[in-house]
């Protein structure tokens, strides 16, 4: 059937409609971005934002794959951010001297990081995914603060003897000329900052590729069919268990990568940075932008990020506002009210529309 | 001894999860929701008890009834503007929106009352009984005193009364319970009315034993109760009573055996164990899925 | 539920449409805004959050001090303070903000994890930065671990953590009268409690110290200290060194007494605000050591003055050290300023040079010490004051 169709009637059905509004505005986004970092028109501000926004937007997507289309709530996304970024700030401190190149070394990371991450998924996933609903979601939450709690004990250096490694008491003594890669609580300073924008962009097409792909597969399908009744599913031989590991792992596997980039775009990095907080905003941007609806996520997250930002002349009022800006938006949505108004300005305009075409 | 001693300090702590766990689970019985600003309006409680005491000079009874009239105000106001509106909307909708209210709390709270750490006036006298060497401070008692009488009140109500019955009846549905005469939007506005007020009580204990106020006080002792409930099976007035008491004890055990460092993992640690064993909690019902 | 799709995408469409309007506007202010006359010496620090403390405090009395230096009428300052709710992420975006504006001098941030990040963005732009309390080896080294590559524009005005962690170790060794049993409890997620922790163990390991017991506590339990203090007692230990700040010492001195334990207690300047707290019972803090640079209570006019002002400002609030630290920032760059011929119209690297050189130099006096330099990779040199609380207040002790 699709073979028949073309390129531009194959991006505009009904299908892939939603793919093709992601993939449009990330790319055109990264287009204008370039041209107005090219030309120094973009504040400074503004160009501090870019890579973490990117972090988060990949994030959250892996986190919308979870409870949006596999219908788990994670509340410790932030954890496997925390796998990726530590393990990404480690290696390119160790490699820094093998590979003197940021690229190589940041595509090295990243991978590293997100693979780290998929594992801690697969490891995490077993025992989480055998719980349904709030069970889920706090057996998730407990997690994340194990994994917290574990990467602020952890000491980890190197000099010319090798590396040294201790846990809760440090016993790290390093020669001269030798180097923390994870000091507790501390965590990570003295990182080199090698996170590109570019970098992000392309991690944000590959997660939405392998997202959508994901959703669109044989898997997907079988997923979303758990999700929507789970006992309905199993009885035509849908293996839940494994379809929702399958969902869980790619999650953690996009936080990995998403928390390597952030890792390695900050000069310093503390455990305590991926919170139970933190989590909870990947949450809130996911549920702002429509669960599996992955262009929302994207938007929603660039708008949250850049809410607080612009609320800056507030002053004090700022995160009062934010918070406000939240719950108003969140009754707004669910109003019936104003959804009908919306629903019949929507028809109007549509037959407006066709009126016009006829005529 | 020494055991005796942080087995009765765990009590102590686990008694204040306790109370602001009964709170959670009695919101997520009736609403089904996670209240995440529940924690916040302890941090209310907190400061109204701490200024009625310290600025309008109020003895310490009055300041807690005060308290509680204020939180369970403070309780009903949210409920009816930021969740009732939300009652047919998703569950995730209404997480958000909690969350929402919290930051809106905690953010008030720091522009009202500055973000500056105030300290809690000594309300319970220091000293209490000591037995062979045994010291228990007449705050842990009075802690766990409290937990227990705020327990057998909340059960005598729920199964003995006609408000408790209906409280129940809603929990368990809440179409039937409308077609009953139940009012149901009531109903719910007493479980928050109800679970606010505890968390007033709450407050002051969990003041009287750690002095300090400030705007992200609930936030902790929140995310710690609510671990409470999941743990004694979340929706289950018993099992947050118990949840509540492991808690503090497993926190002060994990602390005194293993590692300081590494008390709350193990915390956690045991919270997920007790789920892989048992999935609803210790006291949670098996819900039976329908076909 | 079903989510409507149509009106999250119209919402979203509004929003992103603001959101370019407001791009494009941030973009054309920073281009405009330069020039009034006045040296924007831009900050930030937590403002909301639970650290927000601290950064209000360095807030205010940096406002004074700017206030004050304006009236003087010679040197103008203007004062742009961000939040960065003590966050890295934060903070380098507040460094964003503060940049767009023109800032030409900074006050770096107030605390350390996000200090360490924007330092280097510091040193890359070249604007001198001067932090009142962010004490972290990190925020003036590239190399942290071995104290060495300063960025060499980036300077300190407290005492860094190591140092603090030294010269404990050295005043307890120095005096074996207020106990020879040491208990430490530290907070582990802390960067500033275990920076100064860390030093501290290995000075005292080479003054062969007694050291009974370590205890730590985190965010998380930052409430409950009856187990760490029980373990203390029962390693009969006799003095507790408290590298912490001082609202979780508060509780710590309420629940020793609770318990009826009373060895001596030992601060680092963190724990100084603690007889300011408000319905603290100051009676538990008597006899508590602290080796601060400030104490609100002395009895010199510039600090007599500056409590007095920091009070009406602050309705009625007492200034912490964190506070003292700003407010001599501000006048130690007044002076550099003043003494390098500084004027509003120069550039930011101008400035930052001129700066460099006027602090490795010059002697600066305080409220938080007297005669105090700075070394030419931006650590502070003052002398830190032992003082013992007695009567609910501080009363200076013979080093």
């Amino acid at each position: 059937m699709e073979k028949k169709k073309n390129l531009f009637a194959l991006m505009t059905d009904k299908k892939h409609r939603g793919r093709t509004v992601s993939f449009g505005i990330v790319i055109l986004g990264w287009a204008i971005l370039e041209i107005m970092l090219f030309s120094g028109s973009l504040s400074s501000l503004f160009s501090s934002l870019l890579v973490p926004v990117c972090c988060y937007i990949v994030a959250a997507i892996g986190l919308n794959l979870n409870v949006g289309i596999s219908g788990e709530l994670n509340l410790g996304q932030a954890c496997f951010m925390s796998v990726g970024a530590f393990t990404a700030v480690c290696l390119s401190g160790s490699l820094a001297g093998a590979i003197p190149a940021p690229l190589p070394r940041l595509l090295l990371s990243i991978v590293a990081g997100a693979l780290l991450a998929a594992l801690f998924g697969v490891l995490i996933g077993i025992p989480v995914l055998k719980l349904e609903g709030d069970y889920l979601a706090i057996v998730t939450l407990a997690f994340g603060q194990i994994i917290k709690s574990l990467i602020t004990n952890m000491y980890l250096g190197f000099d010319d003897a090798g590396f040294h490694f201790s846990f809760v008491d440090n016993k790290v003594e390093l020669k001269q000329g030798g180097k923390m890669l994870l000091n507790g609580p501390m965590g990570a300073t003295g990182t080199e900052r090698i996170s590109t924008f570019t970098m992000g962009i392309v991690l944000i097409v590959i997660a939405l590729i392998v997202v959508y792909h994901l959703m669109y597969s044989r898997s997907g399908r079988a997923i979303m069919a758990a999700r929507d009744n789970r006992i309905a599913a199993e009885s035509i031989g849908v293996e839940i268990f494994r379809t929702k590991m399958l969902a869980f792992t790619v999650s953690s596997c996009l936080a990995g990568a998403a928390g390597a980039l952030y890792g390695l775009n900050y000069s310093t990095l503390v455990p305590a940075k991926f919170d139970f907080n933190t989590s909870i905003l990947l949450l809130v941007y996911v549920v702002l932008g429509g669960l599996g609806n992955m262009t929302g996520t994207i938007i929603a997250t660039i708008v949250l990020v850049l809410l607080p930002e612009l609320l800056r002349s507030m002053q004090d009022y700022r995160m009062l506002i934010y918070a406000i800006v939240l719950i108003l938006i969140m009754l707004l949505t669910n109003n019936e009210t104003v959804r009908t108004w919306g629903e019949r300005m929507k028809k109007q305009l549509k037959s407006r529309l066709k009126n016009r075409r006829n005529a | 001894m020494d055991f005796l001693s942080y087995l009765i300090n765990g009590l102590g702590l686990g008694s204040v999860y306790a109370i602001i766990a009964l709170g959670y689970t009695m919101v997520y019985g009736i609403a089904k929701m996670l209240n995440f600003a529940h924690g916040d309006v302890i941090m209310v409680g907190a400061y109204v008890a701490f200024f009625s005491i310290s600025d309008l000079g109020m003895p310490l009874i009055p300041s807690v009834l005060l308290s509680v009239a204020v939180c369970t105000v403070l309780g009903v106001v949210i409920e009816r503007l930021a969740y009732k509106p939300l009652r047919s909307a998703s569950a995730l909708s209404v997480l958000i929106t909690a969350i929402g209210v919290s930051y809106f709390l905690q953010n008030a709270a720091q522009l009202l009352w500055s973000s500056s750490t105030k300290v809690f006036p000594s309300v319970i006298s220091n000293g209490g009984i000591s037995w062979n060497g045994l010291t228990v401070s007449w705050l842990t008692l009075i802690t766990i005193g409290v937990c227990i009488l705020v327990m057998i009140c909340l059960v005598l109500f729920i199964n003995h009364t006609k408000t408790g019955r209906a409280m129940r009846a809603c929990s368990e549905d809440k179409d039937a319970s409308t077609l009953m005469g139940i009012n149901v939007n009531l109903m719910i506005s007493i479980t928050f009315a109800i679970g606010s007020g505890l968390a007033a009580i709450a407050s002051v204990l969990l003041c009287a034993a750690y002095p300090s106020v400030f705007p992200t006080l609930g936030a902790m002792p929140g995310i710690k109760a609510f671990t409470a409930a999941v743990f004694g099976g979340i929706g289950s007035i018993p099992g947050a009573f118990l949840g509540g008491l492991l808690l503090g004890v497993i926190e002060i055990f994990a602390k005194a055996y293993i590692s300081t460092q590494l008390s709350d993992a193990i915390v956690f640690a045991v919270l997920i164990l007790v789920l892989l064993i048992k999935p609803t909690g210790l006291l949670g019902k098996r819900i039976r899925e329908k076909v | 539920m079903k989510m409507k799709g149509w009106y999250r995408k119209t919402v979203s469409v509004a929003l992103a449409a603001a959101m370019t309007m407001s791009l494009a506007a941030c973009g054309g202010a920073s281009a405009g805004g330069k020039g009034s006359g006045a040296i924007k010496i831009g900050a930030s620090g937590p403002l909301t959050g639970p650290a927000a403390v601290y950064g209000n405090a360095v807030k205010a009395a940096a406002e004074m001090a700017v206030e004050e230096v304006n009236a003087k009428g010679g040197l103008q300052f203007a004062l742009d303070f961000e939040d960065d709710t003590h966050d890295a992420e934060k903070a380098v975006t507040a460094y964003g903000v503060l940049k767009d504006w023109g800032m030409q001098v900074s006050l770096a941030t107030v605390t350390s994890a996000p200090g360490a990040a924007v330092a280097p963005m510091y040193s890359d732009d070249k604007i001198f930065a001067i932090t009142p309390s962010g004490s972290s080896l990190a925020i003036i080294y590239r190399d942290p671990d071995n104290a060495a590559d300063p960025y060499g524009n980036v300077f300190q005005m407290c005492f860094t953590d190591p140092n603090q962690g030294i010269a404990s170790a050295d005043y307890l060794a120095a005096h074996p009268d207020l106990g020879t049993k040491i208990a430490v409890i530290y907070k582990n997620d802390d960067n500033y409690s275990s920076g100064i922790f860390a030093k501290f163990k290995s000075q005292a390991s080479a003054n062969s110290l007694d050291v009974v017991y370590t205890g730590t506590f985190d965010d998380s339990n930052a409430s409950d200290f009856t187990v760490q203090l029980k373990q203390a007692q029962d390693a009969g230990a006799d003095l507790i060194f408290l590298p912490i700040y001082y609202d979780p010492a508060s509780l710590i001195l309420t629940q020793a007494n609770q318990m009826g334990y009373a060895p001596t207690f030992f601060g680092v300047d963190g724990m100084d605000g603690i007889l300011t707290l408000e319905g603290f019972d100051t009676s538990l803090a008597e006899g508590v050591y602290l080796l601060t640079p400030f104490s609100a209570d002395a009895k010199d006019d510039l600090t007599t003055k500056f409590t007095a002002n920091y009070k009406a400002k602050m309705n009625g609030e007492i200034p912490n050290q964190f506070a003292a630290d700003a407010y001599d920032c501000v006048y130690a760059i007044a002076q550099a300023c003043e003494a390098a011929g500084v004027t509003a119209d120069m550039s930011a690297s101008d400035i930052c040079d001129k700066l460099t050189g006027q602090f490795s130099s010059m002697t600066f006096n305080g409220l938080t010490g007297q005669n105090v330099t700075w070394s030419a990779s931006g650590e502070v040199s003052k002398s830190p004051k032992a003082v013992v609380i007695k009567d609910g207040a501080y009363v200076g002790v013979e080093n």
